[in-house]
């Protein structure tokens, strides 16, 4: 502020009545408000950018390329010798994709003698039909032999194709899907069996190199686990520790350490909370990589200092005079503690553990340690079995070549984004919902 | 003092007062904060079913020794207190002493009302309960009901009992605050300027309390109204600067003080 300064020559001649920059002040506070409001819209605008990209490149992603057509269960393909009744492996091992190629290549009206169209119709169906007609010739053996309407997966190049997502001006040597696969496609849509169809299988589905069968199942439930875990263990943990600490225990230099250093641990790299975890957990403990139950152990080391901190600081916000009058009843400090202080202060305790959880729920780098980047396929069923997360799965879909992969991260993207918004909104319900004042 | 008509319970009380039955008495008492030292060896006694007033400039310990009544010093950090306590000859910092117990005797209303943020039930039934007053729902709503009505409360929030007791005036929630006191049967209620954050009316209504109270319980007020304490109090001690300056009847005090600096700060010169 040096332009303050200019004072006017009048100042002594008319002593009751200085220039003290009236304008001046209020234009300082003008341009503060402007400043103000300038960076808000700046932060607005990147919100609004990343929303756009994410929701504009994820859609998508939520809706599939299916083409639908008769397929018939040939006895033919799947069990020419009829052993069936014999070996249970018949009816696992069968070529369940040339059943699917030939439905397809009928409706297309391709000879079953040209093997490089048949080839080439083969790349546009999903190699995850093997696993789907094989599922329905299990649980239902009578289908050998029918023929029945199936709405197979089209393969991920296709897919992208459909949903406009490949240039089909480059030329043909340079792109994935050939002229040829493009006039298939454009053909099976106008008889109808071509069409995108709300997309399930990306929340359900596990890990896959093929795209369009690949989903966050196994993320989801591996996300829960360590969610579940964090939950359980760093709330009562981090709770009591505030307690003790807030309440109990003399203020003396041990525990101006011991604070100083629960809030420096709440600003340590997640990253150094994995490489602890990867020593200890794993190594040392031996629990078993890749599994929910060491990321989640990870996490809670990770968020007890946000939960810690947001605790004392919801006791701390406990007016004392609460405190006096129960005590001055002949409450004990313990029935003060949890008769009066620790329910006025649950609302910042629920809103610093769901932002802790959220904080934990988007983490990357510790799980990235711990092994939980592997490619998953089956659920886990226990926390100690391997599963990813869903930022890690974020991770490793970015990593990935295929165009539609790309949808497919921004999608798991938006997941994530929900979840976190629930949690948050949830933060704030509960905030409301408990507010009292005294 | 239901039956008794006003003439005959201050005769009582007065003989009472004469039988010079000491409740509680403090012997040398000192109180150190830390370094600094805020009372310097208070030889004070109450009498029973007595108000005893005490008076002084601000940081005068008045509220320091008001608290070491009820040891609620001892939840101040680095608060240390010397001396000997009794309430009805047990020593009160005596190790054996359960300050939990001491509280219940001792009773204190506070200079802001500070009603628990819930009904206006539960703030009275908070204390009887975590003293097993009440042997059922039945006693406790007794329990209630009479705290309320020692307060004068009870007509106003009979109707709504179970709404909350931080949406009433300040000085019904200084009363709800004097009923929760009343509610676990203290002998001593020790107030620290509780008519401090009120209006005047409401001070009329405590004052008037107060003077009620009396018959019951023995009363230390802690005041910075000189007024008040020649309306409530029939003892008067004088605190300045950590020292006991003076302990006398009420009526002696405000007109014929044996101190010359109690005569000063009644007359406004200082303080």
């Amino acid at each position: 502020m040096t332009d303050v300064v200019s004072s006017p020559a009048g100042v002594l001649a008319k002593p009751a009545r200085r220039d003290i920059g009236i304008k001046r002040r209020y234009a300082a506070e003008r341009r503060f408000r402007a400043y103000g409001i300038a960076a808000l819209s700046f932060g607005l605008l990147f919100l609004a950018l990343l929303l756009w990209s994410v929701v504009s490149k994820g859609y998508t992603a939520f809706q599939q390329t299916m083409i639908t057509v008769p397929v018939e269960f040939s006895e033919q393909v799947i069990d020419k010798d009829n052993e069936r009744a014999t070996d249970p492996q018949k009816l696992m091992t069968a070529n369940y994709p040339i059943i699917a190629r030939n439905a397809v290549a009928k409706a297309l009206g391709v000879a079953e003698s040209n093997t490089a169209d048949l080839r080439a119709v083969n790349q546009m169906i999903s190699n995850s039909v093997r696993s789907q007609l094989r599922d329905m010739v299990v649980a239902n053996p009578q289908i050998i032999g029918t023929t029945q309407t199936v709405s197979l997966l089209a393969a991920g190049d296709i897919d992208s194709a459909w949903k406009g997502q490949i240039n089909l001006d480059v030329s043909e040597d340079n792109r994935k899907v050939s002229d040829k696969q493009v006039g298939w496609m454009n053909q099976l849509a106008e008889a109808g069996a071509l069409a995108k169809h709300f997309n399930g299988g990306i929340f359900f589905n596990g890990a896959s190199s093929r795209p369009e069968a690949a989903g966050v199942g196994v993320a989801l439930i591996g996300s829960f686990y360590m969610m579940l875990i964090v939950l359980v263990l760093s709330l009562p943990i981090g709770v009591a520790a505030s307690i003790y600490l807030e309440e109990f225990a003399p203020k003396n230099r041990l525990t101006d350490l011991i604070e100083v250093n629960i809030n420096n641990l709440a600003a340590v790299p997640s990253i150094v909370y994995g490489l602890l975890g990867l020593a200890v957990f794993v190594n040392f403990m031996g629990l078993p990589r890749s599994a929910s139950l060491v990321g989640g152990l990870v996490l809670t080391l990770m968020t007890l200092p946000t939960i810690i901190i947001a605790t004392r600081a919801a006791l701390k916000a406990v007016p004392p005079s609460i405190r006096a009058a129960a005590l001055g009843l002949g409450a004990s400090k313990m029935q003060t503690i949890f008769h009066h202080v620790l329910p006025l202060a649950m609302p910042g305790i629920l809103t610093g553990t769901i932002i802790g959880l959220a904080h934990a729920l988007g983490e990357t780098a510790p799980l990235l340690l711990i092994g939980m980047v592997a490619f998953v396929a089956n659920y886990p069923t226990t926390p100690m079995d391997p599963s990813t997360a869903l930022p890690v799965q974020i991770y490793m879909w970015a990593n990935e070549a295929e165009r539609a992969f790309v949808e497919r991260t921004s999608g798991a993207i938006i997941i994530l984004l929900l979840f976190l918004i629930v949690m948050n909104v949830g933060a704030i319900l509960l905030r409301r919902r408990f507010e009292r004042r005294w | 003092m239901n039956m008794m008509s006003e003439a005959a319970v201050e005769k009582a009380l007065d003989k009472k007062m004469t039988d010079m039955s000491y409740k509680m008495i403090g012997n040398d008492v000192s109180v150190y904060y830390g370094e600094k030292r805020a009372l310097f060896d208070v030889n004070l006694n109450v009498r029973e079913n007595t108000v005893t007033a005490l008076i002084g400039p601000s940081g005068c310990g008045k509220s320091t020794f008001l608290r070491t009544l009820n040891r609620m010093n001892d939840t101040i950090e680095g608060c240390r207190v010397t001396g000997k306590i009794t309430l009805d000859n047990d020593d009160i910092y005596d190790k054996e002493i359960d300050v939990v117990e001491l509280r219940a005797r001792v009773g204190m209303v506070f200079q802001k009302p500070n009603p628990f943020p819930k009904s206006i039930y539960e703030n009275i039934a908070y204390g009887p309960r975590i003293h097993g007053l009440a042997r059922n729902k039945a006693d406790m709503d007794q329990i209630v009901e009479a705290s309320l009505q020692r307060a004068g409360l009870w007509t106003e929030v009979k109707d709504r009992l179970h709404e909350g007791g931080t949406g009433l005036s300040g000085g019904q929630q200084q009363r709800l605050c004097i009923a929760r006191a009343v509610a676990v049967s203290p002998e001593v209620i020790l107030m620290d300027e509780p008519c401090s954050a009120l209006d005047p009316i409401a001070t009329a209504k405590v004052e008037e309390l107060i003077h009620e109270l009396r018959a019951n319980y023995t009363i230390v007020i802690v005041t910075h109204s000189m007024q008040q304490a020649a309306r409530v109090s029939q003892r008067t001690a004088m605190f300045h600067l950590g020292q006991l300056v003076e302990e006398n009847d009420t009526d002696k005090m405000f007109t014929n003080p044996d101190d010359q600096r109690t005569q000063d700060y009644i007359m406004g010169r200082f303080g």
